[in-house]
């Protein structure tokens, strides 16, 4: 093991109450089988998954649910036997509160396997690797979801691939999830690095964690203290350490742009929990099924819970012993980048890494949002370097070209800057309300584009055919002339005479 | 005064020179500003502005024969955008070629449809996939809602369907914070 | 309904909280300026917040906006001591008013309120009292007719009989008309007007205030250090040009207005660049203009119209240094 010693710093980042003692009393509790399963068909970046059932259907536990849809998409598995209840629009942990598709499954109390088996990962190459991982339903599991088979592969070219960095920061106040991972899984951790590093083929892998989860950390250390090339290196408490681009400043002080990939730069990062599934999947074949999420903030008895996909949350905030402040708002994530949610029949997604049950002071009335006074406090705080006032007057005048000149698609969101604003302005939503019209205007012009194609190409084709009908009638007049048409007319006269002559003798006949 | 007379002479045949020059060197060809006018409006291709289409109409702006408010689907922001390109004062909606609508899709109820083709000429994009009494179908990405299929459709089977906000397409709305009680003004 | 949106968390002080800080940090300065040259700074202070706060109180009706939010951010009670502390203690109340008038009323409301104002309203304010009415803005309080209450009072009131009794010029106003009447520097040195320190002290205690915002991160090194190191630098070369016609470098930074300067006026937020090489620039642009308005121009203090000239070219300073992003260096 070794520990080393430099550590970078970012410009800005803020340091807030913590707040993790909440949630780390108690050790992770087995939720077991709920009542039903919900599982959204959108619980990953990318394409829709691509049902493989239909309701009535009897399921093992980890059967092939939805298959991944093309490269960029994930498959789903059933967390537990049952039967397929329903597949239709239910709600979904979404800020929009809209529905989605869900598949629900009622579970039939025998928690059946379907036959599993691990993958001999040692003998067989990457690309095959990610084929496997393609149908293991693993993405990110710390609130990105981005699947995770696009992660493991060579980067450029083979061999180009150095770092393996392992997220161990958690740095959002409230979540725990992470942490008690490492507490209670150490050995499945290490296991799972060492067979990342191995497949990745990389020359070291980092462990970034902050220096306030000192059991994690003495735990870890002492995993590692035989292991020549996994490294654990210390970071200090500050929001938002965790971001991936930030994490690799701070350990490895290469600065990444938004347009480029940590693999450009032969580093790959991956969250904890990610390398445990990750290593569940091809040491035993376990498909993605269940995660730690950590259920806080104003509870009778906060802790973190390993749950299977698709519980409902109200099941788990009942065995939480229910909200002390009864306000009835939840937020799904961490208290920066979190969302409310829309309600409590949600199911519990891939995505979901903690709900916090809002303490009294999050959904008091809050001071008023006072117009901006240039102090730049929020500059000061940025960790991407970002002007955020400049950002916030160009977005609230819907000067868009502006914003995107400034970098507007830089920002992570982070919240940082609202943090600080002694104005109190929300100033994370204008930059998410940009974003959006920018993209959907990009959309929108690629739709004009196409439809103009199409037109221009449907004019021309009646145009083609108008000009190949004169054509041919062009030829027709042509071919026939006056010797054709002499002809014409003596095999039209001949014709009729043979039919008089055939009439003729008909009748005589008679 | 004679020495200034050939100066002001000799300054002005350089002017001309340099003038000339430029005019062959940096020569456009074809007319840019009908591109330009056309990339602004949103290829609904419904002819509400009494044009064709949606070049024929871009033609006509550059020529002087049409004016820039007279595209229903562009909205206000088309014609701000044109106003701005053509550097001439922005103007209202022409109410006279229609209202806004929200963006719809046409939509074909199969049990009515009888084949005849009709829609399928009638469509600017080639976006109703079909043939002679085979079922006809409307391909629902390459629909601009421009609703020209309606009315030739004999039997009067297609209807249109505005684009509802799912979970996929949803979008962050503009934030509005009120910060005082009076309804008028508001800080947002 | 409550808008619940990230961040759900909140970590700042608010307006109110930074204005109160900068009142707190300017009573060292104030507290020396009673000790020296009397009440009557109080009385010129005091005028000027209640003429700020009702002022700033009849605009906010008249554009619909709702008072108590916005008269509570204390801004305008900020703005109305830095220009009390501007003008001489001995103008009549009636200058205080109008200058305070147009600071809140024109300067910062007929541009769009808080954090919209393109100048400073301090500044504004005083820079129209200067042009409008220079007889009075030169008479300062001679600090030796302090116990004249009474006297005070009545010039206050409007009364300008006894006008020289107790005024007389700053050391700046002094040294400008003494170098153009020929004498050099070292003569005027000696002089007793020239040696009067108690300007001094005041400008100390407004110093030590600075340096407690510096420390309460209110405000950061940018903008003071800067600026004084400017006027440092600019003043020692002059002065090591020819020692005769150019005064030492802690004559300009002692006297006059450049202790507030430095940590009051050209720190406001509203009015200034927001990058930090724009606050460079925008102090060096500040202290080279005072010194040239000193030392070349026709007023003994100059910091108004350099306040004011930088105000102007801040949106293009802001533009042209911009930082780079994290990873597009």
């Amino acid at each position: 093991m070794k520990v080393f010693e430099k550590i970078f710093k970012f410009n800005g980042g803020i340091q807030a109450k913590t707040k993790k003692n909440i949630s780390t009393t108690s050790p992770i509790k087995q939720f077991g089988l709920p009542s039903k399963i919900i599982l959204p068909l959108r619980q990953h970046i990318g394409k829709l998954a691509k049902l493989k059932v239909s309701v009535g259907d009897h399921v093992l536990k980890g059967q092939l649910i939805a298959e991944a849809d093309g490269n960029v998409s994930a498959a789903i598995h059933a967390p537990t036997s049952g039967k397929v209840l329903s597949i239709e629009k239910q709600l979904i942990p979404h800020p929009s509160g809209l529905p989605d598709f869900c598949v629900e499954i009622e579970p039939d109390g025998k928690d059946k396997w379907v036959q599993i088996k691990p993958t001999n990962w040692k003998k067989i190459d990457l690309e095959k690797v990610n084929k496997l991982l393609l149908s293991s339903g693993i993405v990110g599991l710390g609130g990105a979801a981005f699947p995770t088979h696009l992660k493991l592969n060579h980067g450029k070219a083979e061999n180009s691939l150095k770092t393996l960095i392992i997220n161990a920061a958690e740095c959002e106040p409230y979540i725990t999830c992470d942490d008690m991972l490492m507490r209670e899984k150490t050995n499945e951790l290490i296991l799972g690095i060492k067979l990342v590093h191995e497949i990745l083929g990389v020359e070291e892998s980092v462990i970034g964690i902050e220096d306030n989860k000192t059991v994690a950390i003495n735990l870890l250390t002492k995993a590692i203290e035989n292991e020549k090339n996994i490294f654990l290196k210390i970071v200090p408490t500050i929001y938002p350490s965790g971001d991936a681009k930030r994490l690799i400043y701070l350990l490895k002080g290469i600065k990444i742009p938004k347009s480029q990939r940590s693999s450009d730069y032969g580093i790959q990062m991956f969250n904890v929990a990610t390398i445990v599934a990750i290593y569940r999947f091809l040491e035993f074949g376990e498909p993605s099924i269940s995660r730690i999420v950590t259920i806080t903030g104003n509870l009778r008895s906060p802790r973190n819970y390993e749950v299977l996909l698709g519980t409902p949350l109200e099941e788990i905030i009942d065995d939480a012993g229910g909200q002390v402040v009864k306000n009835n708002t939840f937020i799904m994530g961490g208290p920066m980048m979190g969302f409310k949610l829309p309600s409590i029949n949600v199911p519990v997604t891939k995505a979901m890494n903690c709900i916090i049950s809002s303490e009294p002071d999050m959904v008091e009335e809050k001071k008023p949002v006072l117009p901006c006074i240039r102090c730049a406090r929020c500059a000061e705080a940025c960790p991407v370097q970002l002007q955020p006032q400049e950002l916030f007057w160009f977005s609230k005048s819907k000067q868009l070209e502006k914003a995107e000149e400034y970098n507007l698609f830089d920002c992570i969101e982070c919240g940082c800057c609202s943090y600080v604003c002694p104005s109190n302005i929300p100033l994370v939503q204008y930059y998410r309300f940009a974003k959006s019209e920018i993209i959907e205007e990009r959309q929108e012009q690629e739709q004009a584009n196409i439809a103009r194609e199409r037109n221009e190409f449907r004019i021309l084709r009646l145009e083609r055919e108008k000009q190949e009908r004169a054509e041919r009638n062009a030829l027709r007049r042509a071919q026939s002339s006056n010797e054709d048409k002499t002809k014409l007319i003596e095999e039209k006269r001949k014709a009729i005479a043979d039919a008089l002559k055939r009439i003729e003798a008909g009748g005589e006949e008679q | 005064m004679f020495t200034s007379i050939l100066i002001v002479i000799f300054l002005a045949a350089l002017i001309g020179i340099i003038l000339g020059i430029s005019s062959i060197k940096f020569k456009v060809e074809g007319d840019p500003i009908i591109d330009k006018i056309d990339s602004i409006l949103p290829q609904t291709q419904c002819g509400q502005c009494g044009f064709p289409g949606c070049k024929p109409y871009a033609t006509a702006i550059a020529n002087g024969a049409a004016d820039i408010n007279q595209c229903p689907p562009g909205g206000d922001e088309g014609i701000h955008k044109l106003a701005d390109l053509l550097g001439v004062e922005y103007k209202p909606l022409n109410a006279e070629h229609g209202e806004p609508k929200p963006k719809s899709v046409a939509v074909i109820d199969e049990k009515t449809c009888i084949g005849c083709t009709l829609c399928i000429q009638a469509c600017p994009v080639d976006a109703i996939l079909g043939s002679a009494k085979h079922m006809h179908t409307i391909i629902e990405k390459e629909c601009t809602g421009c609703e020209l299929c309606l009315p030739p459709c004999p039997v009067d089977c297609i209807d249109m369907a505005p684009i509802e906000e799912n979970a996929e397409n949803w979008k962050w709305k503009y934030p509005v914070y009120k910060i005082d009680k009076s309804p008028e003004r508001r800080v947002s | 309904m409550i808008n619940l949106q990230s961040p759900f968390v909140q970590g700042s002080s608010s307006v109110s909280t930074i204005m109160l800080l900068v009142l707190l940090t300017l009573l060292p300065g104030l507290f020396l300026y009673i000790h020296f040259f009397g009440l009557g700074i109080l009385l010129n202070v005091l005028i000027a917040t209640i003429t700020a706060i009702f002022a700033e109180f009849i605009i906010l009706k008249i554009r619909k906006l709702p008072a108590k939010i916005f008269l509570t951010d204390y801004t305008a009670v900020v703005t109305a001591w830095l220009l009390a502390l501007s003008i001489p203690s001995i103008a009549p109340w009636w200058i205080t008013v109008l200058g305070t008038l147009f600071a809140i009323v024109v300067a910062k409301h007929f541009y769009g309120g808080i954090g919209s104002n393109l100048f400073n309203p301090a500044m504004i304010g005083y820079a129209i009292l200067l042009i409008s009415f220079p007889a009075v803005m030169t008479k300062w309080q001679n600090p030796s007719h302090i116990n004249d209450m009474g006297l005070s009072l009545s010039i206050f009131l409007g009364g300008v009989d006894n006008y020289d009794a107790i005024a007389s010029a700053t050391p700046l106003d002094y040294l400008k008309t003494e170098l153009l009447q020929g004498k050099n520097v070292s003569q005027i040195m000696n002089e007793p007007i020239a040696k009067l320190t108690q300007m001094q002290w005041v400008s100390f205690g407004f110093f030590i205030g600075g340096i407690i915002l510096l420390l309460t991160k209110v405000i950061t090194w940018h903008l003071p250090l800067t600026y004084l190191v400017t006027l440092f630098v600019i003043a020692s070369i002059f002065h090591l040009i020819d020692p005769n016609q150019f005064a030492p470098f802690q004559f300009h930074l002692l006297n006059g207005g450049t202790m507030l300067a430095a940590f009051f006026i050209i720190t406001d937020p509203v009015s200034g660049p927001t990058t930090p090489n724009g606050k460079i620039f925008f102090a060096i642009l500040i202290a080279t203009l005072v010194y040239v308005i000193r030392v070349f121009g026709g007023y003994p203090e100059g910091i108004a119209f350099a306040v004011i000239f930088a105000n102007i070219c801040v949106p293009l300073i802001d533009n042209l240094s911009q930082p780079k992003v994290f990873g597009h260096e």
